[in-house]
């Protein structure tokens, strides 16, 4: 065992730009996947309420797709992407952003009340207004809930694509590895979880913004 | 495709200290062990806060915190304050790994139970203990096991970064195919890692069918 401190300081300081590189990095790969994968859940999951018979196929798919590990996606689709592109990283995390979400936006539709749904056909609603002003709204809970948990898991998986040569801080977790170093790890640690937390409670934030009637009920 | 059979279509990978079954032994002691250490901590404390509500709160805080641990990190950094003289230190993170989603799924589960039920078990004169065991937890066991599913399916993927420090399992083909730059060596590794993990998702499937009431998997909705 070599006498180290835990953590230098001075390692820090002397190279807090290329952190925050790493950072920006980061939060890029971790971000765009989450908004694509919603873009793409809203109408898949839509689809599946309005259309039955698609659910059960949707979901087995995401299902599969759920399953498959991270790592093991990374590296099938490097042939494709190349080894250290963004898009390595980014793909799969698409994928598992969809698979988490579809369900939500489904179980947030199937969530409103039968009786809701039909006092809005009763005042003369159409469809789209119908949707767009009570589906929806009362769906958003259970969307945000799932939009959390990729968020949250997406900014955590980014870590692991360093092993194919683009992790944003994951980079610090090979670096402290190969050089036998505690502190670049603990920084990418610390900082990979405040992100996470950050995102998560932006989320919070945003589903109590957007549901002020369901306050009373329970939080979280 | 002709880098499986390449991988797969070598017998040297059939055998020996470096061989799929080999491999495969390991990756599924990893596994299994750190998976059974999870359920023996998430379990009975999601049994306990979903039955008595107490520390809520706590459940959802700590869960999707947990989520956001980057394995990887964690395991070079155990690595390195306790050395790889035995599979602790890849259990750890796995451990944490796998924790969340049994708690919160238990949790849910046995929380969700319709209060009615939950009262006319109490109303027919049944314990605290025997609602618990005779009416909550079967009634939650499809969520249970849910729960079970996924930390399964996470630990079993995450599994192959154990390699990463020189631990076994099928990561090895993985890790070393990258640093040699033979690929077919890190892509058969990749779908082997794959196709365990799926295999698990169908072992559930099936533990699903025959461990669930059917009056229960009437209950469900569409899932």
């Amino acid at each position: 065992m070599h006498e180290e401190p835990l953590v230098r300081w001075d390692w820090i300081g002397r190279n807090w730009p290329s952190i925050q590189g790493l950072l920006a990095d980061h939060v890029v790969m971790a971000l765009v996947p989450v908004v694509i994968g919603l873009l793409v859940a809203l109408p898949l999951g839509l689809a599946g309420v309005r259309w039955r018979w698609l659910y059960q196929p949707t979901i087995g798919v995401m299902n599969v797709i759920y399953s498959l590990p991270s790592l093991a996606v990374f590296i099938v689709l490097l042939p494709i992407t190349g080894v250290g592109t963004r898009a390595t990283v980014m793909i799969p995390l698409t994928f598992y952003a969809m698979a988490v979400l579809i369900p939500a936006v489904v179980d947030g539709l199937g969530s409103v009340p039968d009786h809701v749904r039909q006092s809005a056909v009763a005042m003369g609603f159409t469809p789209l207004r119908r949707l767009l002003q009570v589906e929806l709204p009362i769906a958003v809970p259970v969307v945000l809930a799932g939009l959390r948990v990729a968020a949250v898991s997406s900014i955590s998986l980014v870590s692991v694509g360093a092993l194919v040569g683009r992790g944003g801080l994951g980079y610090l977790f090979i670096d402290g590895w190969q050089r036998q170093f505690y502190t670049p790890i603990i920084v990418g640690i610390v900082l990979v979880v405040v992100l996470a937390a950050i995102a998560d409670l932006l989320l919070v934030l945003a589903q109590r913004l957007l549901t002020p009637w369901s306050r009373a009920r329970r939080s979280a | 495709m002709n880098w499986l059979i390449d991988f797969f279509g070598d017998p040297a990978n059939w055998s020996g200290p470096d061989g799929i079954p080999t491999r495969l032994l390991e990756h599924l002691e990893f596994s299994v062990l750190s998976l059974l250490l999870a359920m023996l901590i998430a379990l009975p404390l999601g049994l306990w806060i979903g039955h008595t509500g107490k520390g809520a709160l706590f459940v959802v805080l700590s869960a999707n915190a947990a989520r956001a641990l980057p394995t990887l990190g964690l395991l070079v950094l155990i690595v390195l304050l306790m050395g790889v003289g035995t599979i602790i230190p890849v259990l750890i993170p796995l451990v944490a790994l796998a924790i969340p989603p049994i708690l919160v799924n238990t949790y849910e589960g046995i929380r969700g139970v319709d209060p009615d039920l939950r009262a006319a078990a109490y109303g027919m004169g049944l314990r605290g203990g025997q609602v618990l065991g005779r009416v909550l937890v079967p009634v939650a066991l499809p969520l249970i096991l849910l729960g079970l599913r996924i930390a399964a399916i996470q630990v079993v993927s995450t599994a192959a970064v154990a390699a990463y420090v020189g631990l076994g399992g099928f990561g090895r083909y993985v890790i070393d195919g990258l640093a040699t730059k033979d690929f077919p060596r890190t892509f058969g590794g990749a779908v082997l890692v794959a196709l365990l993990a799926l295999v698990v998702q169908l072992g559930f499937g099936l533990v699903e069918r025959f461990s669930v009431s059917p009056g229960v998997r009437q209950r469900q909705p569409i899932h």
